[in-house]
């Protein structure tokens, strides 16, 4: 019971709980954009800058990369930053 | 929830630095710490091998070049994307994507059980990853079935030719992850000698399959905003 405890009120449930909260904003931003923002630009921005923010929480937080060495927690944040650059400069470009 | 450390725990933390289990665990969570003094910083290790995650960075960058291929066809299609998205159910990925995060907090928590030696709690995660696993293989046939039957194929149009691709790419990944857990499953059995607790090699190899699962994750949170959500 001490672990159960424990274990819910850890910082990875609590990651859990924010990566849930964000795929159901993300939800709501693609499918009603008109909801929340006005321009459907702008919520397609949103909805992959929401994406590639879980990505590195996964990463820092499930994948344990916040407690490896800083190389390749920084390779791993690189790839983060670079394709959510790519994708998102790509869409707007297009 | 029943799952007080056993005295096989207590009994390995006492161990000499030679027992294996020991020397796995003070890499991450035993950090010693003087009752009068500041906690001490926590070691930086791989978590794993170095290995899995030479495979992991590799896949993430093949997927990284289909994510811009579908971005920049996308935007050279716009009418055909729009009007191939608009058929799918958001529905189906929004549920997909519950279930491989809570499947990821559950492996994070099997990991975290068998470090402290509780192998029963370990393995009942595990088991329960598997279910997210095997529950998002169903919802991804059903969403199959349906395409299939209302005509959309992969030879329908550019689109269809990605979401069937990634989709089944990605589901190849989820079934190596569901033989994967599987096989943690069966690493987290107490050894034969009741009080032995988890070798560090094996805690090493738990740790190599829950990147990977975690892997199978991150890459799904991507092609749900490519494939689904975008406008």
């Amino acid at each position: 019971m001490r672990y159960a405890v424990r274990r819910a009120r850890s910082p990875v449930t609590y990651v859990w709980g924010l990566l849930i909260a964000a795929t159901t904003v993300s939800w709501m931003l693609g499918a009603h954009h008109d909801i929340l923002v006005d321009s459907r630009r702008a919520a397609t921005v949103g909805v992959l800058l929401i994406a590639f923010a879980k990505v590195h929480f996964v990463g820092m937080h499930f994948m344990e990369l916040r407690h490896a060495p800083r190389a390749l927690a920084w390779t791993f944040n690189a790839w983060v930053v670079a394709v959510c650059g790519i994708v998102v400069g790509l869409y707007l470009a297009g | 929830m029943p799952e007080a450390p056993s005295t096989a725990s207590s009994a390995a933390s006492s161990t000499a630095p030679s027992e294996p289990r020991s020397k796995a665990l003070s890499a991450r969570d035993e950090v010693p710490a003087r009752p009068d003094g500041p906690a001490l910083p926590v070691p930086r290790r791989i978590p794993g091998e170095a290995g899995v995650w030479v495979f992991i960075l590799g896949d993430m960058t093949m997927f990284a070049a289909f994510f811009g291929c579908f971005v920049h066809d996308r935007s050279r299609h716009l009418e055909v994307f729009a009007w191939s998205q608009a058929q799918l159910k958001i529905g189906f990925g929004a549920v997909n994507t519950c279930l491989l995060l809570t499947g990821s907090l559950f492996v994070v928590w099997a990991v975290q059980a068998a470090r402290r030696d509780a192998l029963d709690t370990a393995r009942r995660f595990i088991a329960l990853a598997f279910v997210c696993a095997a529950v998002f293989g169903v919802d991804k046939l059903i969403e199959w079935s349906d395409k299939i039957a209302h005509g959309l194929t992969p030879a329908t149009n550019l689109y269809y030719m990605y979401f069937f691709m990634f989709t089944g790419l990605h589901a190849v990944h989820v079934m190596i992850g569901m033989v994967v857990l599987a096989h943690l499953w069966r690493l987290c059995r107490r050894p034969a000698q009741a009080a032995a607790p988890l070798s560090a090699a094996r805690l090493r190899t738990l740790e190599v399959g829950a990147s990977y699962w975690h892997l199978v994750d991150l890459l799904w949170v991507v092609l749900f905003a490519l494939l689904y959500l975008m406008a």
